[in-house]
């Protein structure tokens, strides 16, 4: 499995319900239901991977992440999971507090914009910058927008969403190993992992 | 674009199959009806594959549509050559395994294939029922259905899967039976017949009635309302195509010569193809039946029937989960309308997957030999062997690793 997707199932705990939106073809629902016990869900809009999923022996609804959300009731999941995707919704903040509603907390990764490489090729080139995690030139780039760790933890205070854990990665694109960026992630992340709540307690 | 793959021969055939039959509520016990009417005795043609494990917790339910039979797969001789309708499906190593699992298809009361209908005599008169057949809903067909699962000693479903009509029954089973449905594939089906299925379904009748042949139902013993029912049979194949898959297969294509007759006998290969169908369909199916079939599906709306209006309020009455297959260009019960349910299903907190199979077939797509669907429908019988072993206890799990 995905480096990001190992240390994402580290944050969940056993026995739990999630909802993984943008699941694919359940990767890490199909691990976290195996090794963790979880009642697993998803949700994907691409019919093969839809298939592929549901085969394996996963509850999967084909649809659009933004639309699906609703029928679900407050507080209906443990976890609402969104791995790498928010750099592609048209909506992010709906879609972050739509996870926060359903889910008692939310786990939100993306592929941080302010690591070294992005900053020096924008320096060095003037060009938008073209990453192994961020592989697309500017016109056909699926990506509608661009983040960096800082902008999740701004957006994450004047929402006033709590951040339960936060975990920079350093991994090779689609790789399984990897390592945790300890410091300076605003620097050295490549891609970002947040644990965020909110719930008060 | 399709995917279609050709007809499955990768599994072998359920091999030489006999149609069993159950009779029930003889008078004085008759069935009585939604309509309030009574219905005795019923006869249920019905047929089984495979074998019931030891705990009967293999069950699967296969339901037709609407001129289906109770012969899903396999062949009645040795010279057969027609197997029957879901043989693609069902079998050894298919997608409905009859090695693991116990199959059971019966033929619907008001249906010609074996089972109670317009066509059976009437034992108070001694002839045949006509229009003295009472009306019946789905929820009568699940009704006898639960009959003959009574008496084969089943408590417990792991499965229903019906496409269409039987999607309907599936649903309806799950809502009215829900500690003996463990799980339920509704494909290319709807939870309510939309007006524009009424409508189409009300033509068809109408095509039927007015053939003076039709005589009222009382046709037995004499000529059939051929032209009526063939016509209904026409229109109602064109429901079940696409706009796409019928360019692609007759497109303007003319029948014979390379020029218009210019005058109403047919000029386009489409034409011949739809009078084909036609001709076919009434050397097999009762007019009657139809016109009985076609308005207990108008009637189904499980939300008004079983949810007082509302149809998260229906579905909270099962325990099933689900799984809803509809097909892209099916337009007679489009995906909107499997969305619906799933929206429901979800609001009524239980577990649902969805999947829109994307292919040019219109609604027949749920009959042929598809790879994705068979996919689909193995893997999720799979997940829910191993699911009613785990909540049927320990001694349950042993089995569900076994297999």
């Amino acid at each position: 499995m995905r480096f990001d997707l190992q240390i994402i199932a580290s944050l969940v705990a056993p026995h739990t319900r999630v909802l993984d939106l943008g699941c694919g073809r359940g990767d890490l629902l199909e691990f976290l239901k195996g090794e963790k016990r979880v009642e697993g869900y998803g949700v994907e809009i691409d019919e093969k991977e839809v298939i592929e999923g549901i085969e394996k022996g996963l509850s999967i609804v084909q649809g659009d992440l933004n639309i699906e959300t609703r029928d679900f009731a407050d507080g209906s999941f443990d976890y609402a999971i969104l791995s790498q995707t928010l750099q592609q919704v048209y909506d992010p903040e709906r879609v972050i507090q739509e996870m926060l509603r359903i889910g008692k907390m939310g786990i939100v990764s993306f592929p941080c914009f302010n690591h070294l490489a992005v900053k020096l090729q924008l320096f060095f080139t003037s060009r938008a910058p073209v990453t192994e995690e961020l592989p697309y030139e500017w016109y056909n780039t699926p990506n509608i927008r661009v983040i960096t760790w800082d902008d999740f933890r701004e957006f994450c205070s004047a929402r006033g969403i709590k951040i339960l854990r936060q975990i920079a990665i350093a991994t090779h694109h689609r790789a399984e190993s990897g390592r945790i960026v300890r410091r300076l992630p605003d620097w050295f992340a490549k891609y970002g992992i947040f644990l965020v709540t909110k719930n008060s307690t | 674009m399709s995917e279609y793959s050709g007809h499955n021969e990768s599994g072998a055939s359920v091999g030489i199959v006999r149609r069993e039959t159950l009779t029930f509520a003889e008078p004085p016990e008759e069935m009585t009806l939604e309509s309030g009417q009574k219905l005795g005795p019923i006869t249920l043609a019905y047929e089984t594959y495979g074998t019931l494990d030891r705990e009967a917790r293999n069950a699967v339910m296969v339901f037709h549509a609407l001129s289906g039979n109770s012969h899903v797969a396999g062949c009645y001789t040795e010279s057969d050559e027609k197997p029957g309708w879901w043989d693609n499906m069902v079998g050894p190593g298919k997608g409905i395994d009859t090695d693991r699992y116990f199959v059971i298809c019966s033929n619907i009361i008001g249906s010609c294939y074996g089972s109670t209908g317009p066509a059976s005599r009437n034992l108070r008169t001694g002839k045949p029922y006509g229009l003295s057949f009472p009306l019946f809903t789905i929820a009568d067909i699940v009704r006898a259905q639960k009959r003959l699962l009574d008496h084969l000693g089943i408590r417990r479903l792991l499965c229903l899967v019906g496409g269409s009509i039987g999607g309907m029954q599936a649903l309806e089973w799950a809502v009215d039976y829900p500690e003996m449905v463990f799980s339920a594939i509704p494909v290319a089906s709807t939870a309510k017949r939309s007006a524009l299925s009424i409508g189409l379904s009300e033509a068809q009748r109408q095509a039927i009635m007015a053939d003076p042949n039709w005589r009222n139902g009382d046709y037995y013993g004499q000529d059939p309302p051929s032209k009526g029912l063939a016509l209904a049979r026409i229109i109602g194949h064109i429901t079940y195509l696409s706009e796409a898959s019928m360019e692609r297969k007759f497109g303007r294509k003319l029948r014979e010569n390379a020029a218009f007759k210019f005058d109403f006998s047919p000029d386009f290969q489409v034409e011949s193809y739809l009078h084909h169908q036609g001709r076919k369909f009434v050397e097999r199916f009762d007019a009657n039946s139809y016109l009985y079939i076609t308005k207990a599906s108008d009637y189904f709306d499980l939300g008004e029937q079983r949810g007082e209006g509302s149809l998260v309020q229906a579905f909270s009455r099962t325990r099933a989960k689900f799984l809803v297959i509809s097909f892209s260009s099916d337009w007679l019960y489009p995906t909107a309308q499997s969305k619906e349910m799933v929206s429901a299903m979800k609001k009524a907190g239980r577990d649902v997957s969805f999947c829109e199979i994307e292919v040019d077939f219109g609604h027949d797509s749920f009959l042929l030999a598809h790879e994705q669907l068979t996919r689909l429908v193995s893997g999720f019988l799979n997940r829910m062997s191993q699911e009613i072993a785990v909540t049927s206890g320990a001694a349950g799990t042993e089995v569900a690793h076994a297999l």
